[in-house]
């Protein structure tokens, strides 16, 4: 083996490969998975020419620690406020740089954001399953879990790369008000319920993994019995349990799910809401089916022209 | 039969929806839609996700948008359903219900006021279908469970369930994918491999398929798995 060699030195809960996903399985089980946050890890394989979607590392609030081994390797890192640090240098997310051997790299939680994506040349060599990489928390299938003693390996060798900024942009800042559609089981609650959801006040909470987020709320009471047979769930649906809590189910939600669903939040706005942290205030604003795809074709012109916009290093 | 109601999901989806109550004649309309959805029948289709009483169907809101599916869908939900029916396809699954790997069958048996051996004839006799996916992977609930065997979940769930677990609840079973915990109750242990680990075909079951049970012996099942 003569090419670069990570060795994982420290990881954090919820660090994991992630590509693009695997969509169109919810019909057998299986959600999409992939990024929390898939503009910036987009981002992140932009700025070093790899292929969309190549396979990259999700780095959590838990952070991580490698080491470099045999050649030096290029890296891109992308996504929340975070700090990196090698060779004595120090940096925020949204670089590029090169690492060399005998260097250590450190990713950590900085000023803000939850999500942060480090990409290497060619994508991170990584097992699939079902022809994705991305790691599907709950059963480990896919890519998976970072571990300590683990060695990641870059798919291509581009052994220095020129060191650059990553534009961060608005969009990929940390998103406080998100839209919603109201449904698809809004019937279960009434009008009480439903002006509880518009003003809240809500917060983020640290019951936060790769499935869900729980939230800190008023309580969203139904006014009918749950007797709903079980249902498709999507990302982004606000779940409401028989308690009145809500919860925002994320890449590795359930594919079905028995409890009314009172809104789900637009898409488009998911990547920003995951960049908030634990504790932060968030806000739903409903809009109509119209003005969501109004929403949603705006926000992917916008990513769309920014990530033709980042030149590979 | 009553009209669905087509309810929005974010900008990627809506929800046919025929309501709480299970029926059998509206499940079939259900997976009949199911079978028609296309790029070609609903222009900007994504991926369509069958459940017992709904359908989500999810497109691509930068070709397509809510009324446009949903209009697309009336058409195709006003055909009424015939030979065109989906070609459904008949399942085996293997069940060993033998001592350890049987861990609740008695207790099963007990609440069911019945032998053990009745409660595994009643689930040999049962002809499920696979109703949906969900939970987890593979998980796919098979409807079908004949009346006498119709049990509550437990009050709290069993952690570390092996994979291959053989679950049943109120009317439905099925075979677990992944050691998780579970509050169903366990009555065997299939080494069917529901996620098959063939590329082409990577589940065993479709929704709507036919699934029925035989029994194995311990030393058959301990031969399947080496």
């Amino acid at each position: 083996m003569t090419g670069a060699q990570l060795h994982v030195v420290k990881a954090g809960p919820m660090v994991t490969i992630q590509d693009v996903g695997r969509p169109d399985l919810m019909r057998y089980g299986v959600p999409a998975s992939g990024p929390m946050d898939r503009l910036a890890f987009a981002a992140a394989n932009a700025a070093l020419g790899n292929r969309t979607g190549a396979p990259a590392i999700e780095i959590s609030l838990g952070g991580l620690t490698l080491s470099c081994e045999g050649a030096p390797v290029g890296f891109a890192v992308a996504g929340g406020g975070f700090i990196v640090e090698h060779g004595g240098r120090k940096a925020g997310s949204w670089h590029c740089a090169t690492l060399t051997p005998g260097e250590t790299l450190t990713i950590r939680p900085g000023p803000w954001g939850s999500w942060c994506y480090l990409a290497l040349p060619g994508g991170v060599t990584a097992p699939h399953w079902l022809g994705s990489a991305a790691t599907h928390a709950v059963s480990g299938l896919g890519g998976g879990r970072i571990l300590p003693g683990q060695v990641l390996t870059p798919e291509t060798s581009a052994e220095s790369i020129q060191p650059c900024a990553i534009t961060c942009p608005l969009t990929a800042r940390p998103r406080p008000q998100v839209h919603v559609t109201l449904g698809p089981q809004d019937r279960f609650f009434d009008a009480e319920a439903l002006g509880l959801l518009r003003n809240g006040p809500w917060r983020m909470t640290t019951a936060w993994d790769r499935m869900g987020v729980r939230l800190d709320g008023p309580a969203l009471q139904p006014n009918a019995p749950l007797d709903m047979p079980s249902g498709p769930v999507t990302r982004g649906a606000i779940q409401v349990a028989g308690d009145g809590v809500a919860t925002i189910l994320l890449a590795d939600h359930q594919t079905t799910g028995g409890y009314p669903r009172i809104a789900t939040v637009l898409d488009c706005d998911l990547d920003g809401l995951m960049q908030l942290r634990p504790r932060d205030r968030l806000a739903f604003s409903p809009v109509t089916p119209e003005q969501a795809t109004t929403i949603a074709r705006r926000a992917a012109k916008g990513a769309a022209r920014y990530l033709a916009g980042l030149t590979p290093a | 039969m009553k009209a669905p109601i087509l309810r929005p999901v974010a900008e990627h989806g809506l929800l046919v929806d025929y309501g709480d109550r299970f029926d059998r004649a509206i499940w079939a309309r259900l997976i009949d839609l199911d079978a028609r959805l296309s790029s070609e029948t609903v222009p900007g289709f994504v991926e369509a996700v069958p459940a017992a009483t709904s359908l989500l169907v999810r497109f691509d809101p930068m070709t397509t948008d809510h009324a446009k599916v949903g209009a697309a869908l009336l058409v195709l939900l006003a055909v009424p359903p015939g030979e065109e029916q989906r070609h459904t396809r008949a399942h085996v699954v293997d069940v060993c219900y033998d001592g350890t790997l049987a861990p609740d069958l008695v207790e099963v048996a007990t609440r069911c006021g019945m032998s053990t051996e009745d409660v595994v004839s009643a689930h040999l006799n049962s002809e499920c279908h696979v109703q949906m996916y969900g939970f987890a992977p593979g998980y796919a609930y098979l409807a079908g469970l004949p009346a006498p065997l119709h049990l509550p979940r437990k009050t709290a769930a069993k952690r570390d369930v092996p994979k291959g677990s053989v679950l049943i609840a109120g009317q439905q079973c099925l075979v677990s994918t992944l050691t998780m915990p579970t509050g169903w109750w366990i009555i065997g242990r299939s080494p069917t491999a529901i996620l098959t680990g063939d590329e082409t075909r990577p589940f065993l079951f479709d929704v709507g398929d036919r699934v029925t049970f035989r029994r194995i012996s311990r030393d058959d099942y301990d031969r399947c798995l080496t």
